[in-house]
């Protein structure tokens, strides 16, 4: 790469170029983790699903009014997958619960970073304080307490709709963030960069979102991606309990469906293994992916 | 710090734990539209002499702060309310379903945690080796499975299509003694071997990155240097240290281990605390699900506390932090 001028650019676009290169620097590290690019390419594969998934699947597929099949047939040259209790073709509800499920998994995920980042910050920037000690004790009792039945009695109280869901599994995985982020805040507050800031007269809001966040973001960046992989596997558990909203068909919907329906007894295997096995991949492929970012972003790892 | 004050401090923190518990559990389901005994009234048909003896339990003509301190008492003295579904107290509910909980958690810990170290310590100890690549492979297939999913895998084959296991239950019914045991320990095996491969994964990975920190370590070397040979490295110097954090996960994850417990009994319709739980989700018994979160709360916190003091004795520099 040829040398930039550096002298004739403005700090802004100092930065950006500095950012662009790191970026380009880490992909490079990324594309020779082949666990990582195996994870990757899986995920892009299910994702593509998820947003064509409209066009790919018309509506009236998954209306059960409208459903043209047997219901329980088995795989056929049309019904690749068979079909469930309506009529419908379970390949056509697989591609649907790749839309609600990484619509979840996503979503939820950035509710619990965005509680465990402002947490974990507040708590790590004001270290040793009371205020770092209330939020600590707080994220130490959603760490203790059990999730699921935490999760359980939450969905109930709420009402079972995707909104909720997604509420609920916020609320029960933010913890583990917070503390990664608090350890990581605590340490970036005693950095030099930081003292100089405050005797410029930084206030504490330009402080964090200058100083602290940037910093903390490659610590929960690898945690994030995995973060959707356990947010993905809650929806699943919750779904099979019945706390899933009925209206939307997820892929924990589909199998929870197909378990109520007597798939089990009656053995109507083609409807209950493939959601399965499609959340099995995605997690899979997230957490792959989350394993090769962590090596990437905190390379003390990377020596094992 | 000493032993004393490292204990009494862990002990004060967990009755904390506990109090938060308490009042999270409270005001969670008080927000909720609707009194507590008008949905009891509902839901089941009442006289007016228990309608007005759960009034007064709950205290609900006082306001909220008095109400709370009175949940308090009444908690404290192990009144937990009657269930929606049929009038009966939580309490009676709950302590009928224990036992099969505490068997299926129980061997589903001992089985998971004694193959999780096992696996982990061979892969990290011979690194790279063929074994140590395929488990560490499984483990993260059976880390990215649904339980509910798997248990439902497992008897759609074993108990569909190979019929060895009997589809779910308790027991076949009209057996005594030894026939007996026999019967509900088959029923046992499905749940069990779900449970267990469910957790299996997660231990094997920290006992194995456990195993391969502890081996950089100084007096690993040492030992080799000393001549020591190479299984005796493992089992006297490697092997206990990287046991430590293991056991502490063992210990933690006994809330997780609980929730899959309910997914499992769910799925096998195995009568413990889980399937309650899902009763309870079914019929929006808030009771029954308020007592779940209370007692398995409690446990996990007990269980935390065992883990931190134990612990503190095997490894007493945790003490100074």
């Amino acid at each position: 790469m040829a040398a930039v001028d550096t002298t004739s650019m403005s700090p802004r676009r100092l930065a950006w170029t500095r950012r662009r290169r790191a970026l380009a620097g880490h992909w490079a590290t990324y594309r020779r983790n082949s666990q990582g690019m195996v994870g990757l390419s899986i995920l892009t594969f299910f994702l593509l699903v998820a947003i064509l998934g409209p066009l790919l699947v018309d509506a009236s597929l998954l209306d059960p009014s409208q459903a043209t099949g047997v219901p329980f047939s088995p795989p056929s040259l049309t019904y690749p997958l068979g079909t469930d209790n309506f009529g419908r073709s379970v390949l056509a509800l697989l591609v649907e619960g790749a839309r609600i499920s990484l619509l979840v998994g996503f979503t939820a995920t950035i509710g619990a970073m965005a509680i465990g980042a402002t947490v974990g910050i507040a708590a790590g920037y004001f270290g040793g304080t009371r205020i770092d000690a209330v939020l600590n004790a707080l994220t130490n009792w959603f760490l203790v307490i059990p999730w699921l039945v935490l999760a359980i009695a939450l969905a109930t109280i709420l009402g079972p709709t995707l909104l909720n869901v997604i509420v609920v599994i916020a609320i029960t995985s933010w913890a583990s963030t917070a503390r990664l982020v608090r350890a990581q805040a605590l340490t970036v507050r005693e950095r030099t960069y930081v003292e100089r800031a405050k005797a410029l007269g930084a206030g504490h809001g330009r402080i964090v979102t200058t100083h602290i966040l940037p910093n903390v973001f490659p610590v929960i960046f690898a945690n994030t991606v995995l973060t959707v992989a356990l947010s993905i596997l809650s929806e699943t558990t919750l779904s099979i309990l019945g706390l899933g909203d009925p209206t939307a068909i997820s892929w924990g919907r589909i199998i929870e469906a197909s378990f109520n329906a007597g798939a089990l007894t009656a053995g109507y295997w083609w409807w209950l293994i493939p959601p399965g096995i499609a959340i099995v991949l995605v997690t899979l492929s997230f957490t792959m992916c989350g394993y090769a970012l962590d090596e990437i972003l905190n390379p003390k790892l990377r020596e094992r | 710090m000493g032993a004393r004050r490292y204990v009494l401090r862990k002990v004060l923190q967990a009755a904390l734990t506990l109090f938060f518990v308490l009042t999270a559990n409270f005001f969670m389901f008080r927000v909720m539209p609707g009194d507590p005994i008008a949905m009891l009234a509902r839901s089941q048909r009442l006289d007016e002499e228990a309608i007005a003896e759960q009034q007064a339990s709950y205290g609900l003509d006082k306001p909220l702060p008095q109400q709370y301190v009175f949940y308090l008492q009444q908690t404290l003295r192990g009144e937990l309310g009657l269930s929606f579904r049929n009038a009966r107290p939580v309490w009676d509910e709950i302590a009928a379903r224990v036992w099969p909980t505490v068997m299926l958690v129980g061997i589903g810990t001992i089985l998971s945690s004694a193959i999780g170290v096992w696996v982990g310590t061979k892969g990290g100890w011979n690194r790279g080796s063929r074994f140590d690549t395929s488990t560490l492979y499984g483990s993260l297939v059976l880390y990215s499975m649904p339980e509910g999913w798997l248990g439902m895998l497992l008897m759609l084959v074993f108990a569909g299509w190979l019929g060895w296991f009997p589809a779910g239950g308790y027991e076949t019914g009209g057996m005594s003694g030894f026939a007996r045991v026999i019967d509900v320990a088959n029923h046992l095996v499905l749940p069990c071997v779900t449970l267990t491969l469910g957790y299996v994964g997660s231990y094997a990975i920290v006992m194995r990155s456990s195993l391969l920190e502890v081996m950089r370590e100084g007096f690993v070397l040492t030992a080799r240097a000393k001549g020591v040979p190479d299984r005796l490295v493992l089992r006297r110097h490697a092997g206990p240290n990287a046991f430590l954090p293991t056991f502490t996960l063992i210990f933690l994850s006994f809330g997780f281990v609980l929730g899959g417990a309910i997914i499992v009994e769910t799925v096998f319709s195995w009568p413990g605390i889980g399937l309650l739980t899902y009763e309870a989700i079914n019929t929006r018994d808030y009771p029954t699900i308020q007592a779940i979160f209370l007692l398995t709360s409690a446990m996990v916190i007990v269980f935390n506390l065992a883990a931190d003091v134990t612990y503190g004795y095997l490894d007493p520099r945790v003490r100074e932090a």
